[in-house]
């Protein structure tokens, strides 16, 4: 049952093979075993989650069920869901229960029924790569639990690669949805943005931010995605759109498809192992009947440090709302106003979080402005013209997700230009608001472990059926999804 | 671009973060790699290129002006550390 796909675990919940509360109940056991080591889960209410599995079992009894109506799954902690406590990895947020539900969540729990396991571990508010900066604590990789399991949707990507879920959600503003994917053997996709709604969703970098789904295989991210996409009035960049069926095309061949390979992606800085994956799946393409051209992403090495003025310097203005007033930690000494905002914050934030703040401040404030956001918005400019002369040549776009499998805890945690170089391969897409997706594709040795590696996959504007589909048609060839960490 | 330890508490002023004497050189050097990091977008020529500040280029979407939401104060303010009558408290400053 714990390796069963979203569409098996549909159909068993129709015909009364199982129900929602036995299923909860089986996940419930799950994390009560494993998450003391793991940490993927920041907060865990059987209670709630049960009474929710009971209502689905109710609702499926009563004939208007949802497809994935009593299916249970594992939510981000940057997600506001009502009547859970919503810490988004930081101690600022430590006791914050939320009094509304995000959109997300109102999508896929009050809409399609489905229901929460808790709340998932990240790095706080979504700054971090590797799942070290969260308040709660480091997440153990489950296929090494000396590595990281990637970040920022690190306690994501753990529950489902250990099964604690059957699938989760994600958010990715520079990499965090994909990169945790690749780390633990899933599949996840971040969408065109716009498509999801931002709503009730902690804000990072509001013109990167995109939240998506992370599972175990694309047929059912393409499902999950389905219940979660949708125009939202309440986000301002939500796009208007029909609703779409993401799993419509999966099954359409692959014959004819032209995947472009962006020399810069194979240049160097790719680790020998990763590189040897990414080239077995190249061939597994050519087999599957699609032609390979080469394409050039030339601006894509300014992603980086475009991406760390852009995304900063939205943070530092978005988390000013964290004042010690309205909600949040408020610190017990203070003099003055002032000082219960400064203490306040200073307690509050951890030293990531604080650093970016203080980058995004100084790159927005009198006199650096031109030279750094205005550049760097510029900058950004030209890497979406760089990946739309691409598409002029090219269906998708494919290399790496990271340069390299997991990295042992503590490797990269005092140096953050070394963290940030971490997502090299994942940024530009944010930049340009495109979709792009994460799926497994082979394993490296280290230390006698093995390690998954991730392919990525980036395609057009609202192109999520057409990379769902070339993701899914590759795991009908290959097994490298259905792999699970030992000793679970 | 290299900051100095004036700048950093600048900084930190108008960020409202307290950084006390002792973090100060560890966060300077910290920032400062990473600025040195984001200096390679000086060497871009970014002539006639327009600033791109959302994926989709998009005017922001106008909405009738019109009550939508309900009154749900005591929901709002249940998550606040100090409220006293609807409103929020705060040190006093106006003397």
């Amino acid at each position: 049952m714990i390796n069963a796909s979203l569409k098996e675990l549909s159909a068993a919940l129709a015909d009364k093979r199982i129900s929602s509360v036995e299923l909860t109940q089986l996940y419930l056991d799950r994390i009560a075993r494993l998450n003391p080591d793991l940490n993927a889960y920041v907060t865990v209410d059987a209670a709630r989650s049960l009474a929710a599995a009971q209502a689905a079992d109710a609702r499926r009894a009563a004939g208007n069920a949802h497809a994935l109506t009593g299916v249970p799954l594992a939510q981000k902690d940057i997600f506001c869901a009502e009547g859970w406590r919503t810490t988004c990895g930081s101690k600022m947020l430590e006791t914050f229960v939320s009094p509304y539900d995000a959109h997300v969540v109102t999508r896929l729990e009050k809409d399609a029924g489905m229901v929460s396991l808790g709340k998932t571990n990240m790095d706080e508010f979504a700054m971090g790569s590797s799942n070290e900066t969260s308040y709660y604590g480091p997440v153990q990789n489950p296929w090494d639990r000396s590595r990281v399991p990637g970040g920022s949707s690190g306690g994501s990507a753990a529950a489902v690669a250990a099964r604690m879920a059957p699938i989760a959600t994600g958010t990715d503003t520079g990499g965090s949805i994909r990169q945790p994917a690749a780390l633990c053997n899933l599949t996840g996709l971040k969408p065109t943005y716009g498509v999801v709604s931002r709503w009730g969703m902690i804000a990072f970098a509001s013109s990167l931010d995109q939240a998506g789904p992370m599972g175990k295989s694309a047929e059912d991210c393409a499902l999950l995605l389905s219940a979660m996409a949708g125009f939202d009035p309440k986000d301002s960049t939500s796009l208007d759109r029909p609703v779409e069926d993401y799993a419509r095309d999966l099954e359409q061949p692959l014959a004819g498809l032209k995947i472009g390979l962006p020399k810069e992606f194979f240049a160097d800085g790719m680790n020998a192992d990763v590189a040897q994956a990414v080239e077995a799946a190249i061939a597994e393409y050519r087999k599957l009947g699609a032609e390979i051209v080469e394409v050039s992403l030339p601006n894509m090495k300014l992603s980086v440090p475009a991406y760390y003025v852009i995304a900063p310097a939205e943070a530092s203005s978005n988390l000013s709302r964290f004042d010690g007033v309205r909600y949040g930690h408020r610190a017990a000494e203070y003099t003055d106003l002032t000082s219960l905002y400064k203490n306040s914050r200073a307690e509050g934030f951890g030293a990531e979080v604080k650093r970016r703040i203080l980058i995004g401040t100084y790159v927005l404030s009198h006199g650096y402005y031109d030279a750094y956001y205005l550049q760097a918005q510029k900058v950004r400019r030209l890497i979406a013209q760089d990946f739309a002369a691409a598409f002029a040549q090219c269906d998708v776009i494919l290399g790496p997700t990271s340069p390299d499998v997991a990295f042992r805890a503590g490797e990269k945690a005092a140096d953050p230009v070394q963290m940030y170089l971490s997502d090299i391969y994942t940024i530009a897409v944010n930049l340009a608001g495109l979709p792009g997706m994460s799926l497994p594709c082979g394993f490296a040795q280290r230390d006698g472990k093995r390690l998954p590696v991730g392919l990525q996959l980036i395609g057009d504007y609202f192109s999520e059926a057409r990379l769902l589909n070339v993701a899914h048609q590759y795991q009908r060839a290959t097994d490298w999804h259905q792999q699970m960490p030992e000793g679970l | 671009m290299s900051l100095t330890l004036d700048q950093v508490a600048r900084i930190a002023h108008l960020a409202r973060i307290e950084v006390t004497p002792a973090e100060s050189e560890a966060v300077r050097d910290k920032l400062n790699g990473i600025l040195a990091m984001i200096d390679e977008l000086q060497s871009v020529d970014t002539t006639n290129v327009a600033p791109m500040a959302h994926a989709q280029d998009l005017a922001q979407r106008l909405r009738d002006d019109a009550v939508t939401e309900t009154d749900r104060r005591a929901a709002y303010q249940a998550v606040a550390p100090e409220t006293e009558a609807g409103l929020y408290l705060v040190p006093k400053v106006i003397e």
